[in-house]
C-alpha cells in the first residue's frame, strides 16, 4: 500500500517534470507500460489476501487512471507550447501593404451626379437620357425660346449649322419625355451640356441634372418643399435657403435658389445653386399636355457647382484635366 | 445696368438703408450683381482755387502755387503742367488721407515747403484720367468739402436684369419698381413741351413701318457743342459707366439712362435730302462710329438719307453723320423700333450697344415724345439753340397694344397653394400699373401698362403677384402623389455596377471633353470625317469625338508628363459618327472605354514589376460582360487602324460588332509621345448592359474526373479553336476545359507551340468509369489531330 502511494507520487512528479513529448512517453512506458511500475503492482495482486484483493486492484487502477490523465493533460500542454513556438517563428510584418490590385475611384462629377440621382429615385423619379447633338426645336423652340429671343444670348450656344446645336441644357430630354408620355411625369435628366464659354469659372462642357414633375395640382409650394429638402439632404446640413424671382423662358414663375454660405472668416453670403420654376403653360401645350388640367415644376442644377461645394474644390478646370493626383482624392 | 443710388433716391426715397434696398431689389427679381463705391476712399479734400502759380526755383517741372481754401492760403508745390492761376481744383490739405493710409503731411520739395497736394481725378478714384490735376467748374464753391461737392457719398448699384425686365433698364423703371415694393410715391422729372422758336424741320420717310412704327425727329439750330456738360450730368453718366463725349451725345445718353429711350443725334449739315428709315440693300456699306466698315444685309434696318445709310437703326450711328466739334445744328431722333426687327441683329455684326440691348428687349412704345422733349430741354439748358417742331411719322396699326389679361382666383390659389386676400392682389396689381378692367371674387381682368409689355398671359400675373408678395412668404410642402413602383429590370445591369467593376480593377474614372482636335481625330481614325462645330471654342476642340480613345490617350499623356507611369482610366459617354444633315441617323452611341498602361500592380515590396499586357485588358473587358452573366463576347482579330495589328481584337456579341480592344498602334503611340505601350478598349455600353436572370441548375453528386492533355500545334492555331473542338467531341458529361500552360520557344519546333489543357468531366447521374473517360479522350485527340493538326506531346 505504502508502495503504491510512493509509486503514484513518483509517477505524477515525473509527468510534471517532462519537458518533451518523448520524455513524457518514457514516463508513460516506465509506469503504465507492460513492464511499468504500476502495471507490475497489478501483477503482484496474487500476493494480496483475497479479502483485500478487490480493493487493492481498484486502488492501482485508479492510480493508473490518474497518471494517464495527467500524461494526456501534460501532452496537450506540451503540444500547444510546441505549436506556439513554431508559430512564433512564422511571424510576419503586418504593417506591409496587401498584395494585388488597389481600388480605383469614380470621378467627383459622377459621384455627385449619382448622389443627386439617388435622392430623386428615392422619391419616385425616373432617370431619362437623350441626345447631346440636338435640333433647334427641342433645345430652344419647344422651351419657348424662339429664334432671336434675347434668352438665346444668355446661353452661348455651340452650333453645327443654324438648326443643329450641342444641347445647352438637359431640358430637351424633358421635352422629349413630355412629347411621348402623359402626366404624371416625374423624371430627372442628368448629363453633359455645352456652352461656348471658357474661363476661370466656365468650362465649355459641364454637367446638369434637371428635373420635371407634372401632375394635377402641383404648386409652387411643392417646388419649394422638394428643393429645400433636397438641399438639406444633399449637403447634410440644415441650410438657410432663399427663393428669388428670376427669369427663364420655359418657366413662370421662375426662381433662383440661393443657399447661405459661411466663409472661413465667418462672413455669410448667398450663393446661387439652382434655377427652377413652374413649367410655362406654352411649354406644356407645345408638347401636347393640357395646361388647364396639369401644372408642374422644373428645376436644374450644375453638377460641378455641387461637387465644388461638397468636396471643397476651388478650381473648376480640375474636373476635366483628368490628373490622377486629383482623381485619386475621391474615393 | 449700373446706377447711382443717390440718383435713384432723387426719384424714390423709401426709408430703408442701402443694404436693405439692395436686398429688396434682388428679392424682387432684379438681381444686384455688386455694389461699388463711386470714388476712392479719401477725406480732408476741399475745393481749392489756385491764386498764383510760379516756376519752382530749383526744378524745371515743378511749380509753386498759392492755393486758397476760401479762408486761408497755402503754398503747394505741384508737378502738374495744367496747374495755373484761376482754376478750381481738388485740394488735399495737411491731414487729408487718400486711399487707405496715404496721409498728406507738410513736405519740402527741392528746398521749397509744400502744405498739401493738388489732386488728379484718378488719385481720387473718380475717373481713370491721370492727365494733370482735375479742373473743376469755376462756379465750384471754394472751401467746400470735395466729397460733398461731387456727392461722392454714394454707391453704384449694378443690377443684372433678366431679358424680360427691360422696363427696368432705366432710372425711371427701377424707381417705379422700388416705389411698388415700398408703397412710396415717385418724384419723377417733370417734362414739358419745349417752346418751339423756329419752323425748321427735316423730312422723314419711314419705309419699314412694321419695324419702325414710330419715328420722331426734331431740328435744333445753333447749339454750342463746345459747352461743358455740367458736372452733375457727367457724374451720373460716369456712375453708370458712360464716358462724357460732348454735351449733345451726353444728353442723348443721359435721357436713355433716365427714361429708357435710346436716342441719336445727327449733325444736320451732314444729312442730305431726307431721313429714310428702310431696310438695307444687300452689300451696302457703312462706316460705324467705332471706325469699322460693315457690309449690310437685307434683314437690317438702317437710318439713311437720300444718299447713303447713316446708322444701323437702334444699334450704332455712322462715323460721318454724328455730332462733332464743328456741329452747329442737330437733328434729334427718338424712335420706337420693334424688338423682333432688331433681335439678334447687333450680335450678327459682332456689335452690342446700350441702344441695341434696350431695343432688342423692348422699349416702352409710348415713350418717344417724352424723351425727345426731355432731351430738347436739356440741350437748351446746356448748349442753347433754337428749337423746331417735332416731325412725327407713325403707323398706329403696327404699334404694340396693351394686353388684356385675366387672372382667375382658382388658378392663382392652385399655383401658389395659398389664398391671398383679394384686396391685396388688387393692390399689388394696381401698384404695378395694371389697370383693373373688372374685379370679381372669381377673377381680375386687367390691362397691362405700356412699359410692361412682358405681361401677356395669366401665368405672368401669377408671377407678379407671387413676386411682390414675396417668394419666401409663400408656403412650402412636399407634393402628394400616389405611391408607385418604378419598373426595375433585372436583365439590365445598372451603369453604376459596370463602373464599380472597373473601379474594383483599379481604374480611375475620367471625364474628357466631347470635342477634340480634328488632327488627333484623323490620327486615330483617318477614314472617319468627324462632326465639326461651326463655332468651336478653339481649333483643338473643333470636332465631336468619333471615339473616346483619343481623349483617354490625351489624359494618359497629361499624367505621363506628371510622373504618373501606372495609369488606369475609364470613361463612359457618347461618341459621334455621321453627319448632322441627317440628325436622326447620327450615331450618338454611349460607350464605355478604358486605357491601361504601366505595371500590373503598384510598385510594392513583393517584386511585382510585371507590365500590363493585352490579357490584363481582356480580363477587364470580360469582367464587364461577366458581371451579370449577360451576352457572351467573342473575339476576332481586329483591323482597327489605331491598334497594333497583332495585339488587338474586335468584340462581337451574337455576331454583332460591339467594340474593340488592344494595344495602341506603336507608331501612333510614338507619334503622340507615349513612353510605354498603351492598352485600350472601347465597347458599346448597350452590349454590356444586358444581363441574364440567374437560373439554378442541380449540382451533380458524383465526382469530377480530370485529364490533362499537352498538345503540339501550329502557332497560328488559336487556342480557342482547340477548346471548340474539345467541347464538340468530349461527350455529354464534359464539364469544362482550362488552359494551364502555353509555351513556344526552345525545345520545340519553331513553328509550333505547346498547349497544356485540363479537361473535366462530371456526369449528373453516375460515377464515370475510367473507360468512359479514356474513350472521350481518344475521340478528342483524334479530332484535334484531324481538324487542327495537333499532336499529343510525348
Amino acid at each position: 500500500m505504502e508502495n503504491l502511494k510512493q509509486i503514484l507520487a513518483d509517477a505524477l512528479n515525473a509527468v510534471a517534470a517532462s519537458e518533451t513529448e518523448s520524455a513524457l512517453d518514457d514516463v508513460r512506458v516506465h509506469y503504465l507500460g507492460k513492464k511499468g511500475a504500476l502495471t507490475a503492482l497489478l501483477k503482484q495482486l496474487g500476493n494480496v489476501s483475497a479479502e483485500d484483493r478487490p480493493k487493492f486492484g481498484q486502488l492501482v487502477n485508479e492510480a493508473k487512471g490518474q497518471v494517464q490523465e495527467k500524461i494526456t493533460e501534460r501532452k496537450s500542454k506540451l503540444a500547444k507550447a510546441a505549436l506556439d513556438a513554431k508559430l512564433a517563428t512564422e511571424t510576419i510584418d503586418i504593417s506591409l501593404s496587401g498584395k494585388g490590385q488597389e481600388i480605383g475611384g469614380l470621378h467627383p462629377v459622377t459621384r455627385t451626379m449619382e448622389r443627386i440621382e439617388n435622392f430623386f429615385r428615392g422619391i419616385g423619379f425616373d432617370v431619362a437620357a437623350g441626345p447631346e447633338i440636338e435640333d433647334d426645336y427641342h433645345n430652344f423652340e419647344a422651351l419657348n425660346i424662339p429664334a432671336h429671343h434675347p434668352a438665346r444670348a444668355m446661353q452661348d450656344t455651340f452650333y453645327f449649322n443654324p438648326t443643329t446645336v450641342l444641347r445647352t441644357h438637359t431640358s430637351p430630354v424633358q421635352v422629349r419625355t413630355m412629347e411621348t408620355s402623359q402626366p404624371p411625369i416625374r423624371i430627372i435628366c442628368p448629363g453633359r451640356v455645352y456652352r461656348c464659354d471658357s474661363d476661370q469659372t466656365h468650362t465649355p462642357m459641364f454637367h446638369q441634372v434637371e428635373g420635371l414633375l407634372i401632375d394635377e395640382n402641383i404648386s409652387f409650394a411643392d417646388l419649394k418643399g422638394i428643393l429645400q429638402q433636397f438641399l438639406n439632404v444633399f449637403f447634410e446640413d440644415d441650410l438657410k435657403v432663399r427663393f428669388r424671382p428670376s427669369y427663364f423662358p420655359f418657366t413662370e414663375p421662375s426662381i433662383e435658389v440661393d443657399i447661405m454660405r459661411t466663409n472661413s472668416k465667418g462672413e455669410e453670403s448667398w450663393l446661387e445653386v439652382l434655377g427652377c420654376g413652374m413649367v410655362h403653360p406654352k411649354v406644356l401645350e407645345m408638347s401636347g399636355i393640357d395646361s388647364e388640367k396639369y401644372t408642374g415644376f422644373a428645376f436644374g442644377m450644375g453638377v460641378e457647382r455641387f461637387a465644388m461645394l461638397r468636396y471643397k474644390v476651388d478650381d473648376l478646370r480640375m474636373f476635366f484635366e483628368n490628373d490622377l493626383r486629383f482623381l485619386k482624392q475621391f474615393k | 445696368m449700373k446706377i447711382s443710388e443717390n440718383w435713384l433716391r432723387e426719384w424714390v426715397n423709401p426709408s430703408i438703408s442701402s443694404d436693405d434696398l439692395v436686398a429688396q431689389i434682388t428679392l424682387a427679381g432684379l438681381e444686384v450683381d455688386e455694389v461699388l463705391p463711386v470714388a476712392a476712399e479719401f477725406s480732408g479734400v476741399v475745393v481749392g482755387e489756385i491764386i498764383s502759380a510760379e516756376p519752382h526755383p530749383n526744378a524745371d517741372k515743378l511749380q509753386v502755387c498759392q492755393v486758397s481754401d476760401g479762408a486761408e492760403q497755402f503754398q503747394v508745390v505741384c508737378g502738374a503742367p495744367n496747374a495755373r492761376a484761376g482754376i478750381k481744383i481738388p485740394f488735399a490739405k495737411i491731414g487729408a488721407v487718400l486711399g487707405a493710409d496715404f496721409k498728406i503731411k507738410k513736405a519740402k520739395l527741392r528746398q521749397v515747403e509744400s502744405f498739401g497736394m493738388l489732386c488728379s481725378a484718378s488719385e481720387l478714384g473718380v475717373s481713370d484720367d491721370n492727365d494733370g490735376i482735375m479742373e473743376l467748374p469755376s462756379a465750384a464753391p471754394t472751401g467746400e468739402d470735395f466729397r460733398a461737392f461731387l456727392g461722392l457719398d454714394d454707391q453704384i448699384i449694378d443690377v443684372d436684369l433678366t431679358p424680360n425686365r427691360s422696363d427696368c433698364l432705366s432710372l425711371a423703371g427701377l424707381a417705379r419698381e422700388v416705389g411698388v415694393l415700398n408703397k412710396v410715391d415717385l418724384t419723377p422729372v417733370v417734362v414739358a413741351a419745349a417752346d418751339v422758336s423756329i419752323d425748321d424741320t427735316f423730312p422723314v420717310r419711314v419705309e419699314a413701318v412694321d419695324a419702325c412704327p414710330r419715328y420722331l425727329g426734331r431740328v435744333i439750330r445753333g447749339v454750342n457743342v463746345g459747352a461743358a456738360t455740367p458736372l452733375w450730368m457727367t457724374e451720373k453718366l460716369r456712375r453708370s459707366g458712360i464716358r462724357s463725349i460732348d454735351p449733345i451725345v451726353d444728353i442723348t445718353n443721359y435721357v436713355m439712362l433716365e427714361l429708357g429711350q435710346p436716342m441719336h443725334a445727327f449733325d444736320l449739315a451732314n444729312l442730305s435730302g431726307s431721313v429714310v428709315v428702310r431696310m438695307a440693300t444687300a452689300g451696302e456699306k457703312i462706316v460705324l462710329l467705332d471706325g469699322q466698315e460693315v457690309s449690310l444685309r437685307e434683314d437690317t434696318m438702317v437710318i439713311a438719307d437720300d444718299k447713303a445709310p447713316l446708322a444701323i437703326a437702334g444699334v450704332m450711328g455712322g462715323e460721318g453723320s454724328g455730332v462733332n466739334v464743328d456741329t452747329q445744328d442737330v437733328f434729334l431722333e427718338s424712335a420706337f423700333f420693334a424688338p423682333i426687327a432688331l433681335a439678334g441683329k447687333a450680335r450678327s455684326y459682332g456689335l452690342h450697344t446700350d441702344s441695341s440691348h434696350r431695343f432688342e428687349r423692348g422699349v416702352d412704345a409710348t415713350l418717344q415724345e417724352k424723351a425727345i422733349e426731355r432731351a430738347t430741354a436739356l440741350v437748351l439748358e446746356i448748349a442753347g439753340g433754337q428749337v423746331g417742331p417735332i416731325v412725327r411719322e407713325e403707323a398706329p396699326a403696327s404699334l404694340p397694344e396693351a394686353a388684356v389679361v385675366t387672372l382667375r382666383r382658382k388658378k392663382l390659389d392652385q399655383y401658389l397653394a395659398v389664398s391671398i386676400d383679394k384686396d391685396l392682389v388688387t393692390d399689388i396689381l394696381t401698384r404695378l400699373g395694371l389697370e383693373m378692367l373688372e374685379v370679381t371674387d372669381e377673377a381680375w381682368t386687367t390691362k397691362a401698362p405700356s412699359h410692361r409689355f412682358d405681361i401677356a398671359i395669366e401665368a405672368d400675373l401669377i408671377e407678379e403677384v407671387a413676386r411682390i408678395y414675396g417668394y419666401d412668404n409663400l408656403p412650402s410642402s412636399m407634393p402628394q402623389a400616389a405611391v408607385n413602383f418604378t419598373p426595375q429590370s433585372e436583365s439590365k445591369t445598372p451603369i453604376q455596377a459596370l463602373r464599380s467593376v472597373l473601379v474594383a480593377h483599379g481604374y480611375q474614372e475620367a471625364i474628357t471633353y466631347s470635342f477634340i482636335d480634328p488632327v488627333l481625330s484623323k490620327q486615330f481614325l483617318p477614314d472617319i470625317e468627324p462632326v465639326p462645330l461651326a463655332n468651336p471654342i478653339s481649333a483643338d476642340m473643333g470636332v465631336m469625338r468619333p471615339s473616346l480613345i483619343p481623349g483617354l490617350v490625351k489624359a494618359y499623356l497629361h499624367n505621363q508628363n506628371r510622373q504618373q507611369s501606372r495609369v488606369r482610366l475609364f470613361e463612359t459617354g457618347r461618341r459621334f459618327i455621321g453627319t448632322v444633315d441627317a440628325l436622326d441617323e447620327l450615331d450618338q452611341q454611349q460607350q464605355i472605354s478604358g486605357l491601361i498602361a504601366g505595371s500590373r500592380d503598384s510598385e510594392a515590396w513583393y517584386h511585382n514589376s510585371d507590365k500590363v499586357d493585352f490579357y490584363d485588358l481582356k480580363a477587364h473587358v470580360d469582367a464587364l460582360f461577366d458581371l451579370n452573366d449577360g451576352r457572351q463576347p467573342t473575339y476576332e482579330r481586329s483591323q482597327c487602324e489605331f491598334l497594333h495589328p497583332g495585339r488587338s481584337a474586335d468584340v462581337f456579341v451574337d455576331g454583332e460588332f460591339v467594340g474593340i480592344l488592344g494595344e495602341l498602334h506603336p507608331q501612333l503611340s510614338k507619334t503622340l509621345g507615349a513612353n510605354q505601350p498603351l492598352y485600350v478598349f472601347d465597347i458599346a455600353l448597350a452590349a454590356v448592359i444586358d444581363a441574364k436572370l440567374p437560373e439554378y441548375k442541380a449540382i451533380s453528386k458524383f465526382p469530377e474526373v480530370r485529364r490533362d492533355l499537352a498538345l503540339l500545334v501550329d502557332r497560328s492555331v488559336p487556342v480557342a479553336d482547340l477548346e471548340k473542338v474539345i467541347s464538340e467531341f468530349a461527350g455529354d458529361a464534359f464539364k469544362e476545359v482550362l488552359v494551364f500552360d502555353v509555351y513556344q520557344g526552345q525545345g520545340i519546333d519553331e513553328t509550333k507551340k505547346s498547349v497544356a489543357l485540363g479537361l473535366t468531366w462530371q456526369h449528373p447521374s453516375h460515377t464515370l468509369s475510367d473507360e468512359e473517360v479514356n474513350n472521350s479522350v481518344e475521340t478528342i485527340v483524334a479530332a484535334l489531330a484531324e481538324k487542327l493538326g495537333a499532336v499529343v506531346r510525348g
